[in-house]
C-alpha cells in the first residue's frame, strides 16, 4: 500500500519536472505581448481601474484623487522598498500590477527580461513635456518603455545636535571608525544592495558600477563591519527613524528626507547632503508591465503625472526633482533654487548612475546579502 | 479538582506565586494599555505625547485603503472559516469513528500544518500558484492573479487542520455508548449523527472554528505571498504600515482589532459557559 | 474508535459473519467517502505543494534571478552548509530556546499558581489570559515597538532603576522579548491543563513522605506534569524558530534571523531554489521536534 503513495509521489514529481522543463518559470508575463507589440489606445481613454506599484510616499494622495475624479476610475497603489523586491514579485508572475515604478537600471533589466509593455506615445501627447536632458537615457533610449516619473540624489540626513555644525561631509561617517564609532547604534542604510554597496564602493574610490570581482569584495567587507553600527537597514523608514531621533545619521533618498524637515517644527536642527566621495543620482520612471490587466488607464496615467500642473503637485508634495519641463513654473521657488534638490554643475560631477551591471547583477545581491549579516 | 487545603503552596512559596502572577498579568496587558492611550496622542511621532485627541481614528475611517482591507479580512475569513470548519469535522469524524485504507497516511497528513511553520506554507502556496497560473494559462488559456480566492485556498489548507484536531479531541472525549444506543433508536445513521452525535461534538466544532477565524484574521505571512493588489488585507496592511513608518494611526487601527477580538473571545466564552 | 455495531438479535443468525463483514466494508466505504474531501483539499492544497518546493529545491537560479527547471543539481543544500548560513540558523536556535526556557520559568510558577486556585477564581484568571492570546498577534508584537524604543517606557524604567539610558529596539534581546510575549500563552494553557490533572492526594502523601514541599514537588508534581511540558515547550520553540513577523517588527535587519531570511530569498534575492531548500530543512527540524514530542508521550497537541 505504502508503494501506491510513493508511485503517486514520484509521478506527480516527474509531471512537475517535465512541465517547462529547461526553460525558465514563465508566469502569464512571459507569453503575452511579444516586444513590438504595443498597446493601441487613445488619450485619455481607460479600461478599468488602475493598479499602481510605487514606492512608499512617492505621490501626492490629493493628486491620486484628482486623477480619479478626472477619469472615473479608482487607483489602487501597493508598495516595494526597492527595486529587487518589485521585480521578485513581478518575475514571479501573475503579480496583477499596471504600472510600477522602476528606477534607471532596473528599466534596462525589466526590458531585457521582456517585463514591460512597449508605450502608445498616442496616449501619452504630455511627454512633450519632458526636458531634453531625460529624453534619451541610456537605459532606454527611445523611452519605448518608461517615461521619467522624478529623479534625485542619494545621500545622508545627519541630526546637527549629534554631529555638530562643521561635521564631516563623507561617507565616513558610516563607514570610517574613528567617525562612525561614537554613533554606533544610531545609523541607518538604505535596504538596497546597489546603493548601499555603492556606497562602500565610492568610499573606496571605486567606481559605483564596478564590475570587479575583488572590488566588490572589499565594499562588502566594510559594509559588514558597518552593519554592527546601524540600529537598521530601512528604504523606507529611514527620515522617520532619523526625525523620531532613533537615528542621528541616515542613508536615504534626498525628497524623502526635505519633506520630513519640512514638517518639522525646526527644520534648521537637520540637514542632508551628498558625500564629497561621490553619491548616486537617479532617475525614477513609470513603466507598464507585459501583462497589465488595464493598459489603456497605465497609459493614461502616466500622460496625467506627465501634465504640467500635476507634475508640478507631484514634487512640490515629494521634494524630489522633477524631469518635466513644462512643469517648472509651477514648482515652489524653495524647491527650484535648493542645490540639493536640483544639483548644480559643480555637484552633479560628482555624481553617478547606477547602470546594469548584466550578469555580475546577482553578485550585488549575494555580496549585500552576506554583509547584512 | 482543586488542590486541596493541605498541599496548597503555603507562605512564602505562596507570596512569591502570587507576586510572579500579578508580575505575569502586567506582562501581558501593558503594552496593550500602552497601546491603546498612545492611539490618542496627538503628536505624528508615536513616543511623544503631545495631548489627546481622535484625529487618527477619524484618519482611519475615512481612510480607503484601511476599510478595503478590513473587508478583505472579513470576506477571506468567513469563507475559509466556514469550509475549513465543514471539512475539518468530516475529516475529525472519519478518523476518529472509521478505518479505511489510507486512514494512517491521512492522519499523518493531517497533523503536518501545525507543525510546519508560516514562512515554509508561504513560499509552498506562492509555487504552487505559480506554477498553476503558468499551466492554467499555457493549457486552456485562462490566466488568474493572485487574489482573494488564492488567499482564502490557503487559510482553508491549514484550517482544516486546526479544526480537525479540536473536534477529535471533543470525540475522544464522548462515550460511545451514547452513539451506539443512538443506533438502537433511530431509523438512519444520518438521523444518529443529526440528533446526537452533532449536538455532542458542537463544542468542539465551535471551538474549532474560532480557533480557524483567529489564525485567519491574525495571519500575515502566507498572506502577503499569496495576495496580488487590492486583496491586502488588515493585518498585512499594518503589517506594512509598521515598515514603513509608524505613526498613531497604526494604535487606532490596532485598537480598534484588539477591540473586535477581544468582544470576540468574551461573546465565544459566554456562549460556552451557557452550553454547559 | 466506535464502529456501528451489528444489533444483537443478528448474533444469532447463521450469516452472522458475513453480515459482520458487510457491515464492516460498509462502514469503512462511509469512512473512505468522509474523509474524501477534507483528504482531496490537503492533497491538492498542501501536498502538492510540499512536493513543488522540493522540488523547486534542486533547481537552478539564472543570472537574472529567474528559477530553471532543468538542470537539477544540490548547489542550494550545499549552500546551506555555508557558515553564513549557519550563524543564521544557530542565532534562530538559541533565540528560539532562550525564550522556552524564560516561558517554562515563568510559566510554570504562573500556571500552578492559577491550578491551585478555587475554581471559580481559576476561571477567571483563565480568561483573563486567553484574552490576550486571542487578540491579534500582529498588534500585540508592534505593541512593544513604542516600549523598547529610546526614550519610551523601558528606557525611562531603566533610568530610574539607575541603570541609564537603554534602546533595546532593534536587538536580539527585543526580540526575545516579543517571542516571549507573543507565545507565553501557548505554554502557559498546556501546563495548566497538566497540573490541574494532578491528583494531588499524591502530592499529600508524598508531603508525608518528605520532609520538604520542595522534595514533594520535585518528585511528584514535577514528573507528573512533564507531558505538560513538553507540549508547552514545542509550542513556544517551534514558531519560536521559524518566526518572521516579531523579528521583522522588533529585529530590525541586523538581526537576521530564519523566517526573515527565507522570505529574502523570495522577496529580494531572488534565489528560490535556496529559499526552498531553507524552507524544506527548517520545516524537517520541526517536524523531528514534533516527532520527538509524540515519542515522549504527549497524545495531543
Amino acid at each position: 500500500m505504502r508503494t501506491r503513495w510513493i508511485t503517486l509521489l514520484a509521478l506527480l514529481t516527474l509531471m512537475a519536472a517535465a512541465c517547462n522543463s529547461g526553460s525558465p518559470i514563465e508566469g502569464p508575463a512571459g507569453d503575452t505581448p511579444a516586444e513590438g507589440d504595443a498597446a493601441a489606445c487613445e488619450e485619455g481613454e481607460t479600461d478599468g481601474d488602475l493598479l499602481l506599484y510605487n514606492w512608499s510616499e512617492y505621490i501626492d494622495p490629493e493628486l491620486v484623487e484628482a486623477f480619479e475624479s478626472e477619469h472615473g476610475v479608482t487607483l489602487t497603489e501597493d508598495f516595494y522598498p526597492s527595486n529587487e523586491e518589485m521585480l521578485a514579485r513581478v518575475q514571479s508572475g501573475a503579480s496583477g500590477y499596471d504600472v510600477v515604478v522602476p528606477s534607471d537600471y532596473m528599466v534596462s533589466i525589466m526590458i531585457e527580461e521582456e517585463l514591460l509593455l512597449p508605450l502608445d506615445r498616442d496616449a501619452i501627447p504630455n511627454w512633450e513635456n519632458i526636458s531634453d536632458q531625460f529624453l534619451a537615457p541610456p537605459y532606454d533610449p527611445d523611452l519605448e518603455f518608461s517615461m521619467p516619473y522624478q529623479w534625485g540624489t542619494t545621500g545622508l540626513g545627519v541630526n546637527l545636535d549629534a554631529v555638530g555644525e562643521d561635521y564631516e561631509p563623507s561617507w565616513g561617517l558610516v563607514f570610517d571608525a574613528d567617525l562612525a564609532d561614537e554613533h554606533a547604534g544610531r545609523i541607518s542604510m538604505l535596504d538596497d544592495p546597489r546603493e548601499t554597496l555603492g556606497a562602500a564602493l565610492v568610499y573606496l574610490g571605486y567606481s559605483i558600477n564596478s564590475t570587479s570581482e575583488d572590488e566588490l569584495a572589499e565594499a562588502a567587507e566594510l559594509v559588514a563591519e558597518a552593519t554592527g553600527r546601524l540600529a537598521a537597514y530601512s528604504s523606507d523608514q529611514y527620515s522617520d527613524l532619523l526625525m523620531a531621533g532613533e537615528t542621528v545619521i541616515a542613508h536615504g533618498y534626498s525628497g524623502g528626507f526635505f519633506a520630513a524637515y519640512d514638517e518639522a517644527e525646526n527644520p534648521d536642527q537637520w540637514d542632508y547632503f551628498v558625500p564629497a566621495e561621490g553619491g548616486t543620482i537617479w532617475t525614477d520612471n513609470m513603466a507598464i508591465l507585459g501583462d497589465a490587466p488595464h493598459p489603456c488607464t497605465a497609459h493614461t496615467f502616466i500622460n496625467f503625472i506627465l501634465d504640467a500642473e500635476n507634475g508640478a503637485a507631484l514634487t512640490n508634495w515629494t521634494y524630489y526633482a522633477s524631469p518635466n519641463a513644462a512643469a517648472e513654473e509651477n514648482i515652489i521657488s524653495e524647491i527650484l533654487e535648493d542645490p540639493a534638490i536640483y544639483p548644480d554643475d559643480e555637484l552633479m560631477a560628482n555624481l553617478q548612475f547606477i547602470e546594469d551591471t548584466g550578469d555580475f547583477e546577482i553578485q550585488y545581491q549575494d555580496h549585500f546579502s552576506r554583509a547584512k549579516g | 479538582m482543586s488542590a486541596p487545603e493541605v498541599t496548597r503552596p503555603r507562605g512564602l512559596v505562596e507570596r512569591a506565586l502570587e507576586a510572579n502572577t500579578w508580575l505575569v498579568f502586567a506582562f501581558f496587558y501593558a503594552p496593550i494599555v500602552l497601546l491603546v492611550i498612545l492611539s490618542f496622542n496627538d503628536n505624528r511621532v508615536v513616543g511623544t505625547w503631545t495631548g489627546a485627541s481622535l484625529r487618527w481614528y477619524r484618519e482611519m475611517v475615512g481612510n480607503r485603503a484601511v476599510i478595503g482591507s478590513l473587508q478583505n479580512s472579513l470576506i477571506v475569513a468567513s469563507i475559509s472559516t466556514i469550509v475549513a470548519t465543514v471539512l475539518g469535522t468530516a475529516t475529525a469524524l472519519a478518523l476518529e469513528r472509521f478505518r479505511f485504507r489510507g486512514r494512517g497516511v491521512f492522519d499523518g497528513l493531517v497533523y503536518l500544518p501545525v507543525i510546519i511553520p508560516d514562512v515554509t506554507m508561504a513560499v509552498m502556496m506562492l509555487l504552487f500558484f505559480a506554477r498553476a497560473a503558468a499551466l492554467m494559462h499555457s493549457s486552456i488559456g485562462v490566466s488568474f492573479g493572485l487574489g482573494i480566492p488564492t488567499i482564502a485556498l490557503s487559510h482553508v489548507a491549514f484550517n482544516i487542520s486546526f479544526v480537525a484536531i479540536v473536534v477529535r479531541a471533543r470525540l475522544g472525549g464522548l462515550d460511545p455508548a451514547l452513539e451506539e444506543a443512538a443506533a438502537d433508536l433511530y431509523a438512519g445513521r444520518w438521523q444518529v449523527f443529526r440528533h446526537v452525535t452533532l449536538p455532542l461534538i458542537m463544542p468542539g466544532v465551535l471551538g474549532g472554528a474560532l480557533l480557524a477565524l483567529t489564525l485567519s484574521l491574525d495571519d500575515v505571512v502566507i498572506t502577503s505571498f499569496v495576495s496580488g493588489p487590492g486583496s491586502t488585507t488588515l493585518p498585512v496592511y499594518v503589517f506594512g504600515l509598521v515598515r514603513r513608518g509608524v505613526t498613531p494611526l497604526v494604535n487606532a487601527v490596532s485598537t480598534v482589532m484588539l477591540l473586535a477580538s477581544m468582544l470576540l473571545v468574551l461573546f465565544s466564552l459566554l456562549a460556552q459557559r451557557r452550553a454547559q | 474508535m466506535a464502529q456501528l455495531t451489528v444489533p444483537p438479535e443478528a448474533e444469532t443468525l447463521p450469516a452472522t459473519a458475513e453480515l459482520e463483514r458487510a457491515a464492516e466494508r460498509a462502514a469503512s466505504r462511509r469512512g473512505l467517502l468522509l474523509s474524501l474531501p477534507g483528504f482531496a483539499y490537503l492533497f491538492l492544497f498542501f501536498a502538492l505543494p510540499l512536493v513543488i518546493v522540493f522540488v523547486y529545491s534542486f533547481a537552478t537560479r539564472s543570472s537574472t534571478g529567474r528559477t530553471i527547471l532543468g538542470d537539477w543539481n544540490l548547489r542550494s543544500y550545499a549552500r546551506l552548509l555555508d557558515p553564513f548560513v549557519l550563524q543564521i540558523a544557530w542565532r534562530s536556535f538559541s533565540v528560539a530556546a532562550v525564550a522556552t526556557v524564560i516561558c517554562l520559568v515563568v510559566g510554570y510558577p504562573f500556571a500552578y499558581y492559577i491550578a491551585t486556585r478555587r475554581p471559580a477564581v481559576r476561571y477567571t484568571l483563565l480568561v483573563l489570559v486567553m484574552i490576550p492570546f486571542w487578540s491579534n498577534f500582529l498588534v500585540r508584537t508592534y505593541a512593544w515597538r513604542v516600549l523598547l524604543g529610546s526614550g519610551g517606557p523601558v528606557s525611562r524604567l531603566t533610568e530610574l532603576l539607575g541603570l541609564g539610558q537603554t534602546r533595546l529596539l532593534f536587538t536580539s534581546t527585543a526580540v526575545m522579548i516579543g517571542l516571549v510575549y507573543g507565545f507565553l500563552p501557548f505554554m502557559v494553557l498546556p501546563l495548566y491543563a497538566s497540573i490541574e490533572r494532578v491528583d494531588f492526594d499524591l502530592v499529600e502523601a508524598a508531603r508525608d513522605l518528605y520532609a520538604s514541599g520542595w522534595q514533594a514537588f520535585r518528585r511528584v508534581t514535577w514528573p507528573l506534569t512533564r507531558p505538560g511540558v513538553i507540549a508547552g515547550s514545542i509550542l513556544v520553540f517551534i514558531p519560536s524558530f521559524g518566526a518572521y513577523v516579531t523579528p521583522e517588527i522588533l529585529g530590525g535587519s541586523r538581526t537576521t534571523m530564519l523566517g526573515s531570511f527565507i522570505v529574502r530569498q523570495f522577496l529580494s534575492a531572488r534565489d528560490w531554489p535556496f529559499g526552498s531548500s531553507l524552507s524544506f530543512v527548517v520545516m524537517t527540524v520541526m517536524l523531528v521536534a514534533a516527532l520527538i514530542y509524540f515519542r515522549t508521550g504527549g497524545k495531543t497537541l
